[in-house]
């Protein structure tokens, strides 16, 4: 397509780093667990703010740690957040997190429990959380390149028509917007099991494809060799996918990789939740299959729109990031359109084209950078789930 | 495209020995229009059983130990028997992984 997307523009808030942000959040940040009371406290007090609390953050070590601080400062970092309200049990976790989204350029205070309570830390904390809302809420947007956008994809509660429909749907996406300066995202270590041999094949370069076999390698010895019982085929394809007729795991890996496109190429494997840092173009994040663990970590590593599509009818959200969901299994948008942004379905009728879904797909890319709400949003999913790879000492 | 030009099955690749189906209520029996996605091509192929919207239809007859081929790439082996038009998923189609 000769359209030129570079020309095309959104409203959005150009934050203090140069990123550009699809919504203005304020964030009630926890540390760790013990902490989400406290948050959920502030966000109750100060209207406009958010609260997102979570499971971990105690007795985290190693690797495991810094993939829980990466994911924390991350979601504050990222551009769709405004200013962020820390608050830990103790103060030096909270300060590791207050350095790492202050580094963003936006503000940012931590708070913390020990030696002050749940009430003092609460009073305290929303005044400032006050003093932000002030803030962000007169903050202006302003006109920002369509492809300044970070755009991520995950697709779950797959079928057949996953395949044949919305995944090829984003992919025609990427197709025509990365080429203009896009950032993407596509991930799902154990879904591409099946199809890793054309994942491969689909790095911009030697490094970038040696990087991918190594993940890949590391997932299959360290996860599914140490822990399967006979196969994956209790989880992968899930029961959902069998139900809508996906019957193999190689079956489900080819459809998953529709999201790529057919010109598309990765030019860098990231870790769980880690910023791309090879400049524009598209990246392969080492993640869980499972929906709301995936979206979490590429929220967390900046993407600010999450394109989702889905067979059987997923229904996941994410705090920050609006999450637009794709379908064109005629059944699911007879049953559950409630949760579905950008419907299909005329593809399996042959009466709509991958091209025309594509444009769609990118009309509501800007709608929903314009401000216009997901499903997911205006039904207030909000799932946030960390990624833990091993127990906590 | 008029409703009754909308097709039942689509295939994705000419390699393909399975299609799926795209309507809910298929009917054994039903005279179905199949449509190749790699280039609009389309052909008759009629339904041997009941088969759900999303599941696998044989578009040749398979027997255990065949290749079953999707999106023109192997998604595993045949473990059982579907003849031409009949339904192939967990029953009779396993992958070649585990």
């Amino acid at each position: 397509m000769a359209f030129d997307f570079t020309e095309t523009t959104v409203k959005a808030w150009r934050r203090e780093n140069g990123r550009v942000g699809v919504r203005n959040h304020v964030l009630i940040l926890p540390v760790d667990d013990i902490s989400n009371a406290a948050c959920e406290a502030v966000a109750n007090n100060v209207k406009g703010t958010m609260a997102i609390p979570h499971a971990y953050g105690r007795l985290q070590f190693g690797e495991d740690l810094d993939l829980h601080f990466r994911t924390i400062i991350g979601t504050g970092a990222n551009p769709n957040v405004a200013a962020v309200v820390v608050i830990g049990i103790e103060p030096e976790w909270t300060k590791i997190i207050v350095d790492g989204i202050a580094a963003t350029g936006k503000p940012v205070e931590g708070f913390w429990i020990e030696q002050n309570g749940d009430f003092e830390t609460i009073r305290r904390a929303s005044w400032k959380a006050k003093e932000f809302v002030h803030w962000a809420t007169e903050l202006q947007k302003e006109d920002c390149p369509l492809t300044d956008l970070w755009v991520s994809t995950k697709c779950g509660e797959s079928d057949t028509t996953t395949g044949l429909s919305s995944c090829p749907t984003v992919g025609n996406m990427y197709d025509k917007l990365l080429p203009h300066g896009l950032y993407g995202v596509f991930g799902e270590t154990s879904e591409i099991t099946g199809a890793e041999h054309i994942c491969e094949k689909r790095a911009a370069n030697p490094e970038a494809a040696a990087k991918f076999r190594k993940t890949w390698q590391a997932y299959t010895d360290d996860v599914i060799e140490a822990h399967k019982t006979s196969d994956l085929s209790d989880s992968q394809p899930t029961k959902g996918n069998i139900l809508g007729g996906l019957t193999t795991i190689e079956e489900k890996a080819l459809g998953n990789l529709e999201k790529i496109g057919r010109t598309s190429t990765y030019i860098d494997v990231l870790e769980p939740a880690e910023a791309p840092a090879k400049g524009r173009g598209l990246y392969y994040m080492d993640t869980s299959s499972a929906a709301a663990e995936c979206v979490t970590l590429m929220a967390a590593a900046g993407y600010v729109i999450h394109t989702f599509p889905t067979g059987q009818g997923n229904v996941v959200g994410n705090p920050i990031v609006p999450v637009i969901k794709i379908s064109g299994n005629p059944r699911t948008l007879r049953t559950m359109s409630e949760h579905i942004d950008v419907d299909v379905t005329g593809v399996l009728r042959r009466d709509m084209t991958i091209d025309q879904a594509g444009d769609a797909l990118i009309e509501m890319i800007k709608r929903t950078a314009n401000g216009r709400f997901t499903a997911a949003e205006a039904l207030g999913h909000r799932e946030f789930s960390m990624t833990k790879l091993y127990r906590s000492a | 495209m008029t409703a009754n030009t909308h097709p039942q099955l689509l295939v994705h690749d000419k390699a393909d020995n399975v299609g799926v189906v795209v309507v809910e209520g298929l009917s054994a029996g039903t005279d179905m229009l199949c449509v190749c996605t790699e280039d609009n091509s389309d052909f008759r192929l009629t339904a041997k059983a009941d088969i759900p919207i999303g599941h696998k239809v044989a578009l040749k007859d398979l027997k255990a130990g065949d290749t079953v081929i999707k999106y023109g790439e192997d998604i595993g082996k045949m473990v059982g028997p579907a003849e031409t038009g009949g339904h192939v998923h967990t029953h009779n189609l396993k992958t070649k992984r585990w």
